[in-house]
C-alpha cells in the first residue's frame, strides 16, 4: 500500500505523483486529505486499486480504463467521462453529469446523484457500463441515452415516490433504465417506454445489485423487494431515416 | 501519451456562508474557500461582499467608488457634498500584491443624504440609486463598487487569493461573505465589471451567462436603471432592487420571476398557483434570466442561491450549526468546514434561501 498526503496539493503535482506511484509498479494507492483535487484516476489504464480520503474533484475517472477507484465520501461533477474499464465506488453522493459518454466499467454510489447522470452513455457488444445509485437524481436521467444499463433504487424514500426528475430518458435510444418506484409517463422524454420487469430483468438486477450490495456491505434480498419499473427506448433509431430522403 | 498539454479550464466560481446569529467570521474563511477554486477563474476578475462589516457607521450608505484618476474623484466629491452628509472618507486599504497590475484609486465614503435634498415622493434609497446611476453613467473613469449599509464590495482584477491580500480582507469581521473568481467570456475584464454587483445592499455573485441580458437590459432602462458595466451579471441586482424594493415582492415570489416554472408545470398547478405563477410570467416576462446560471444574493436581511431551471451550473449547499454555505464545488465548503451536518446539491430552479434571525 502506498500512501500520498494530498492536502493542499495543486492536482498537476498530485496527478504526476500519482502516475510515478503506478510507474513504479505500486498497486494500491491511498489519497488522504485530498480536497477538491481534479481529474484523479483520469487516463489511467491499469489495474490498480486507488482509495480516495476526502472529496475529490470534478472530472474523477474520465477516460479512465482498469482501476478501481474508492471514494470514502461524497464527490463532484463530470466523474467517469468517456470511461471505458474499471470501477468507482463513491460512499456517498455525487453530483452532475457522471458518466458522459461512458462505453464500459461501473459505478457505485451509496447516495444521490446530480442532473445527467449517465447522459449519452452507450454499449458495444461486451463492453456494457453499468451506473447504479443508492438515492435519486436530478433531471435529464440517461439523456440521450444509446446503451448500458441505469439503476435507480431510492434506498432513503417511501414505497411509490417518485425518485427520478423530470425530462427522464430524453431522447433516449439504447440501453436500459431500472427504476426502484414509480415512474411519471408525463416526465418521460417521448422515445421512452415504461413497463414491468420480467424474470430477465430481475436476473439482471439482481446480479448487478450483488455486486453493488458487496461493495456497500447491504442487503440485496431486502432490496429486491420492491418491485422495479424498467425503461426502454421505443423506437430504436427515431432519427434514422432524417438523412435518407 | 503527451501529459504535458496545457489547457485551461474553468467556468467561473462562487461560494457563500451566513451566519444566522449575526456571529461575525472573518474574511480569510471566503478567500481560504475561494482560493481552492483558483482554477475555475483565469486571474481576471475576482471579488468578495462583506455584510456587518461597518457596525461603528451601521445607520449610513457606505459608498465604495473607484476612481480612474484624480480628476473623476473630484468630480464625484462635489457631487456628494453637494448632496450627502459625509461622516467620513478614506481611501479603502490595500496591500501591495506581487503580480497584481496597477490598480485604480479606490475610496470608500459614509453618507447619508440631506434631507432638503430628497423632497416630494423621493424616498432616501431612491435617491442613492439615481446617485449610483448618476456616478456610473455620467461621471467619467467613477464607477460605484457598493452603496449598501454596514456591507461593502472589494473586487478587482486578479485570482481570489491576490484580491483578497490586496484588500486585507482577513481584518474584516462579516456574517454574510460572497465571493467570486472570474474566467470572463464575452466582455472584458476590468477592475468595475469583477463580481460582485450590487445596488443599496443587493450584492450578487454570478457563474454562467445572461443570453437575455439585452431584454432584460431594456426593460430595467425603462424604470431608470442605467446599464454601464458591460457585463451581463449587473441586471440581476437591479433586476432585484426593482422587483424586491420597489414593487413589494418577497424573495420566494422574485426568485420565481428570474427563474420561472415552465409552462407545462404550471398548467398542473392547482388553480390558485397557476393564477399566481401566470400573473407573474406575464408581468415580468423580460426580468426572466435566459441562460445557464448559479447566482448568489447577499442582503441586509440574508443570502439566497438559485440556479437556472435546467440547472446548467452547479450549486452545492451545505449547514454547520447557524451557518450556511453555498459554492460551486462541494470541496470549496468542505475546505473551510469539514465536517458539515447536511449537504445538499439544491434543484434547479428551486431557491435557497437564508435569513438572518437577529
Amino acid at each position: 500500500m502506498f500512501e500520498i498526503d494530498a492536502k493542499g496539493v495543486y492536482y498537476r503535482e498530485l496527478n504526476e505523483d500519482i502516475r510515478a506511484a503506478i510507474e513504479a509498479g505500486e498497486k494500491d494507492i491511498v489519497l488522504k486529505n485530498i480536497n477538491g483535487q481534479y481529474y484523479i484516476g483520469t487516463g489511467i489504464t491499469k489495474k490498480i486499486n486507488i482509495t480516495i480520503e476526502g472529496v475529490p474533484g470534478n472530472d474523477l475517472a474520465a477516460f479512465m480504463d482498469g482501476p478501481t477507484i474508492n471514494v470514502m465520501d461524497n464527490a463532484q461533477d463530470n466523474i467517469s467521462n468517456t470511461m471505458n474499464s474499471g470501477k468507482i465506488i463513491i460512499h456517498g453522493h455525487a453530483g452532475d453529469v457522471l458518466g458522459y459518454g461512458m462505453r464500459g466499467g461501473t459505478m457505485h454510489i451509496l447516495k444521490g446523484v446530480g442532473y445527467r447522470v449517465g447522459i449519452h452513455m452507450k454499449a458495444h457488444k461486451k463492453q456494457i457500463p453499468t451506473i447504479i445509485s443508492g438515492g435519486t437524481a436530478g433531471n435529464f436521467f440517461g439523456e440521450y441515452m444509446a446503451g448500458g444499463t441505469l439503476i435507480l433504487l431510492g434506498l432513503d424514500s417511501k414505497e411509490g415516490e417518485e425518485l427520478a426528475g423530470d425530462y427522464l430518458g430524453t431522447g433516449m435510444h439504447g440501453g436500459v433504465i431500472y427504476i426502484r418506484g414509480e415512474v411519471d409517463k408525463d416526465k418521460c422524454g417521448k422515445e421512452v417506454g415504461v413497463m414491468d420487469t420480467d424474470e430477465d430483468d430481475m436476473k439482471l438486477i439482481k446480479e448487478k445489485l450483488d455486486d453493488y450490495c458487496a461493495d456497500f456491505d447491504l442487503d440485496c434480498n431486502e432490496i429486491m423487494k420492491r418491485p422495479f419499473k424498467k425503461l426502454i427506448p421505443v423506437s430504436a433509431r427515431p432519427y434514422g431515416n432524417l438523412y435518407a430522403y | 501519451m503527451n501529459h504535458d498539454y496545457q489547457k485551461d479550464i474553468a467556468g467561473c466560481g462562487l461560494a457563500g456562508l451566513i451566519n444566522k446569529k449575526k456571529n461575525p467570521l472573518s474574511g480569510s474563511h471566503i478567500a481560504k474557500s475561494m482560493a481552492l477554486m483558483n482554477d475555475r477563474g483565469n486571474g481576471l476578475g475576482a471579488g468578495y461582499a462583506a455584510y456587518g462589516i461597518y457596525p461603528e457607521f451601521a445607520e449610513l450608505y457606505a459608498f465604495h467608488l473607484m476612481y480612474d484618476d484624480h480628476t473623476s474623484r473630484m468630480e464625484v466629491e462635489n457631487h456628494l457634498k453637494n448632496n450627502y452628509h459625509i461622516e467620513k472618507t478614506e481611501e479603502i486599504p490595500t496591500r501591495p500584491v506581487e503580480g497584481l497590475g496597477i490598480s485604480p484609486l479606490l475610496l470608500r465614503y459614509f453618507v447619508c443624504p440631506l434631507e432638503d435634498k430628497v423632497v416630494g415622493d423621493m424616498t432616501e434609497k431612491e435617491f442613492v440609486v439615481n446617485t449610483v446611476m448618476k456616478i456610473n453613467s455620467e461621471m467619467e473613469g467613477a464607477y460605484v463598487f457598493s452603496s449598501g449599509k454596514n456591507m461593502g464590495a472589494f473586487k478587482g482584477v486578479g485570482n481570489p487569493k491576490e484580491i483578497a491580500d490586496f484588500f486585507l480582507l482577513e481584518e474584516y469581521e462579516g456574517y454574510i461573505w460572497t465571493g467570486h473568481t472570474r474566467f470572463p467570456t464575452n466582455t472584458p475584464g476590468w477592475w468595475g465589471g469583477a463580481h460582485p454587483f450590487t445596488l443599496l445592499d443587493w450584492s450578487i455573485v454570478h457563474n454562467g451567462e445572461i443570453s437575455s441580458y439585452g431584454i432584460n437590459k431594456r426593460y430595467l432602462e425603462m424604470f431608470g436603471y442605467k446599464l454601464t458595466l458591460l457585463t451581463d451579471t449587473e441586471v440581476v441586482a437591479y433586476t432585484l432592487d426593482l422587483m424586491i424594493r420597489k414593487h413589494g415582492l418577497d424573495i420566494p415570489l422574485a426568485c420565481s420571476a428570474l427563474a420561472p416554472p415552465f409552462w407545462k408545470d404550471i398548467d398542473k398547478m392547482p388553480d390558485a398557483e397557476k393564477e399566481v405563477y401566470t400573473a407573474l410570467r406575464l408581468a415580468y416576462g423580460s426580468a426572466m434570466l435566459n441562460g445557464p446560471f448559479s447566482l448568489l444574493f447577499g442582503h441586509s436581511g440574508g443570502l439566497v442561491g438559485i440556479n437556472d431551471r435546467i440547472k446548467l451550473r452547479p450549486l452545492v449547499a451545505a449547514e454547520h450549526g447557524d451557518v450556511t454555505y453555498m459554492a460551486s464545488e462541494e470541496s470549496a465548503i468542505r475546505e473551510i468546514c469539514p465536517k458539515p451536518d447536511k449537504v445538499w446539491a439544491p434543484r434547479a430552479g428551486d431557491p435557497v434561501i437564508v435569513e438572518l434571525e437577529v
